[in-house]
């Protein structure tokens, strides 16, 4: 037998079983699907392009096609641009390693790992998600949290509550009268330690008064009346107001008391800021509707940087190191530098891992299906998870497979260049 | 593509003195180096922000439910009496998950063994063998890398059935294989190639059988190619989701499977997940940590998918 001849018959036991099960699994898959896609729920009636047209015109699925056209812009834009960042960061630090590693460590775990991470980060009380213990911490850092949410006024105390969130004396104040202003609807033990016991309001000169908790355990003391043991409210910021004017501000001492000694005459009012008793800034609802498929797409981003840094800080590394240098002796800035020919020169490769990432974003499945909660699913479906739905929850073999080979052709021009850009590497003939 | 430095030191004449740019002004040096402390600072942010997260699942995981539904995984650092591993005892005793993990083991080691010598049969055969329609085969098979599962879950979930084998390992195996097999042969026929056919044509006039080329000769010579590719099919199939939860009934369920099932009650189930989802993740992280240089290249190579 003839070398080639022999090549031959080789060649064909070699490549046997790849093409046995390449065959079988994936090429006779990829056209019954087809052909499912063209059929009825049951595969028994022919129905044309049905399935096709209930996929652009359903509800659910044009859901997922909105949130496959977010993902794909978003996320590897987002990707490469960070990337691209880190690349050129790790170019000019210490700890390189240590950094890449961190970054790049993501690639390793799922996309289940990944979401039950991501559902601990995104939780929306901020004693328990991180991130939302930061923005909090962040946000009480400029503007400190209101010192007594929640209170409001005791009825018949003669208090007003607006909607604006003040509360406001109802009766006209008059200078040398002290006023009364009992509050209720704060916790036990929600008070300021700095809190001393309330004493009755003592007359003087000037808008005087006392604000309180008008409230004793167990519901003893008086109604609108200063008891013993019942605590000022320290730190609450007073209004005087006459004629819609605020005349003077004040702030009330450790037992409640507060005094605008310079003011005569009657006619005013006493009004506590609305800023004493607004809610707490409690973070955002991460995975609830509206910041659900941001959200998500944030932990694919915390997944995929690494990988985008490594392939760009490669491409970083190829290039000749005399343009730089030259670029730098001729007096450019480290930013023209870095603007105008270290990002030209690198484009290519982001090119690539951006192409790469469009590939792989539209097939997501399984980071939307873990870290969205139950009732934020529809909110957050993208065509992978439809597919799946309408496969094996709805059992529709119909609109599964119209998904399936609509995925399909949203690959292919990606796959086209990719070849293009193989052939022309000369890494496939 | 390693992470070792990729930086080349320029070569010079022997006896010659590199002129630099000139020594910029006190300004300009200052700049720089307040530069440098922004850099040193963003990075570090960059870093914990990447590391936080797998260190919260890592912490939670060691703390009881009441603590995690109580507080962030933060506070245990402050306090750390809360550590304990009573999670990872409690599962050892939770059969679902302790069968899902060995699960995960039965699937991942078969579907990485197959895909690694069915491809390298292959991908021998369109690298030195002359056949009719050879370059045409390999454009097909590397147009087959980037098919998305989905376009083949419905039909072999009938096939299987028909086989007897759906629900089963060997139907999640099957699958893995299936769609392993591309990449393998892209990637193990372009590493072959680049022997040097000096040592193989050697090899034949002495001889050899072609089997006996590929088993003595190429084989052990592509120690890094098959590594690369097995870790990325390992990691593959070892984090699959979507294949296993079509493919495989609960009891031959990986781990991922299982976790999945526990995630409707996230917050009371997060005893049973944290520890779980942090053990399930133990694997791949000693993988990328052993082996970091094959494991990039195998996760760059394997991208596309």
């Amino acid at each position: 037998m003839s070398p080639a001849r022999r090549h031959r018959w080789t060649a064909a036991a070699f490549l046997a079983p790849a093409l046995l099960v390449l065959c079988t699994l994936v090429a006779y898959p990829i056209g019954y699907t087809v052909w499912l896609s063209l059929h009825s729920p049951d595969g028994s009636r022919f129905v044309g392009v049905a399935n096709y047209v209930e996929m652009f015109t359903a509800p659910d699925t044009r859901r997922a096609l909105t949130n496959n056209a977010i993902w794909v812009v978003v996320a590897p834009t987002v990707v490469t641009v960070l990337g691209l960042m880190f690349a050129v960061l790790t170019e000019r630090v210490r700890l390189v390693n240590a950094f890449r590693l961190a970054l790049f460590m993501p690639m390793a775990i799922s996309f289940l790992a990944a979401g039950v991470t991501f559902r601990l980060v995104y939780d929306e009380d901020p004693n328990r998600g991180m991130l939302n213990a930061a923005i909090v911490a962040v946000h009480d850092s400029f503007s400190p949290p209101s010192p007594y949410p929640g209170a409001t006024v005791r009825e018949g105390s003669g208090l007003v509550a607006s909607d604006d969130g003040t509360i406001t004396t109802g009766v006209p104040v008059t200078a040398g009268e002290p006023a009364s202003l009992p509050l209720v609807g704060l916790p036990v033990d929600a008070l300021p330690a700095a809190a001393e016991p309330a004493r009755p309001p003592a007359a003087g000169p000037g808008i005087r008064g006392v604000v309180w908790r008008d409230f004793l355990r167990g519901g003893a003391g008086r109604a609108g009346l200063v008891d013993p043991g019942e605590l000022g409210l320290p730190g609450v910021v007073v209004q005087v107001v006459r004629s819609g004017e605020v005349v003077a501000e004040t702030r009330t001492d450790a037992s409640g008391q507060f005094a605008v000694p310079e003011l005569a005459g009657g006619g005013y009012s006493v009004r506590l800021a609305a800023g004493n008793f607004t809610e707490p800034f409690r973070g955002l609802t991460w995975l609830g509707p509206g910041l659900v498929t941001p959200a998500i797409i944030g932990s694919y981003i915390w997944v995929w940087a690494g990988f985008a840094m490594v392939v760009i800080s490669a491409g970083l590394a190829s290039i000749p190191r005399e343009a730089v240098e030259s670029a730098r002796v001729d007096g450019a800035t480290e930013w023209q530098v870095l603007r105008l020919v270290t990002i030209p020169l690198v484009r290519p490769v982001t090119v690539v891992v951006a192409v790469t990432l469009g590939i792989n974003v539209l097939k997501i499945f399984d980071l939307v299906l873990v870290l969205a909660p139950e009732p934020a699913q529809a909110e957050a479906n993208v065509l992978g998870l439809e597919q799946y739905h309408a496969s094996f929850t709805q059992l529709n073999a119909g609109l599964g497979s119209a998904l399936a080979v609509l995925l399909f052709t949203l690959v292919l021009p990606g796959m086209a260049w990719r070849a293009r850009v193989l052939r022309r590497h000369q890494v496939v003939p | 593509m390693t992470f070792v430095s990729t930086r080349v030191p320029q070569l010079r004449p022997a006896g010659t003195v590199p002129v630099g740019p000139p020594r910029p002004g006190l300004g300009r040096r200052l700049a720089t180096r307040l530069g440098g402390i922004t850099t040193q600072v963003v990075v570090m942010a960059v870093t914990a922000v990447w590391v936080f997260p797998t260190l919260g699942l890592a912490v939670a995981s060691l703390r009881s439910a009441t603590d995690n539904s109580a507080s962030g995984w933060w506070t245990a650092l402050a306090e750390p009496r809360q550590l304990t591993f009573e999670n990872y005892l409690a599962l050892l005793d939770n059969e679902t998950i302790l069968r899902s993990l060995w699960n995960t083991v039965l699937i991942t080691v078969p579907a990485t063994a197959l895909v690694v010598a069915i491809g390298a049969f292959a991908g021998y055969a369109l690298a030195w063998l002359d056949f009719p329609g050879r370059d045409w085969l390999f454009v097909v098979l590397v147009a087959l890398i980037v098919v998305p599962v989905q376009v083949a879950i419905l039909p072999n979930a009938r096939l299987f059935g028909l086989l007897g084998i759906y629900g089963n390992v060997a139907g999640v195996i099957a699958f893995h294989v299936a769609f392993g097999l591309p990449l393998a042969v892209f990637l193990l026929r372009n590493f072959f190639r680049t022997l040097p056919r000096e040592l193989l044509e050697a090899a034949r006039l002495d001889g050899g059988s072609e089997l006996a080329v590929f088993g003595r000769v190429v084989l052990p010579l592509s120690g890094p190619a098959l590594a690369s590719l097995a870790i990325f099919q390992f990691l593959w199939v070892w984090n699959d989701l979507l294949v296993a939860l079509v493919f495989a009934t609960s009891e031959n369920a990986p781990i991922t499977y299982a976790l999945r099932g526990q995630m409707r009650a996230f917050s009371s189930n997060i005893d049973v997940i944290g520890p779980g989802a942090f053990l399930s993740m133990t694997v791949p992280l000693l993988v990328f940590f052993a082996f970091q240089r094959y494991f990039v290249h195998g996760v760059l190579a394997g991208s596309t998918k």
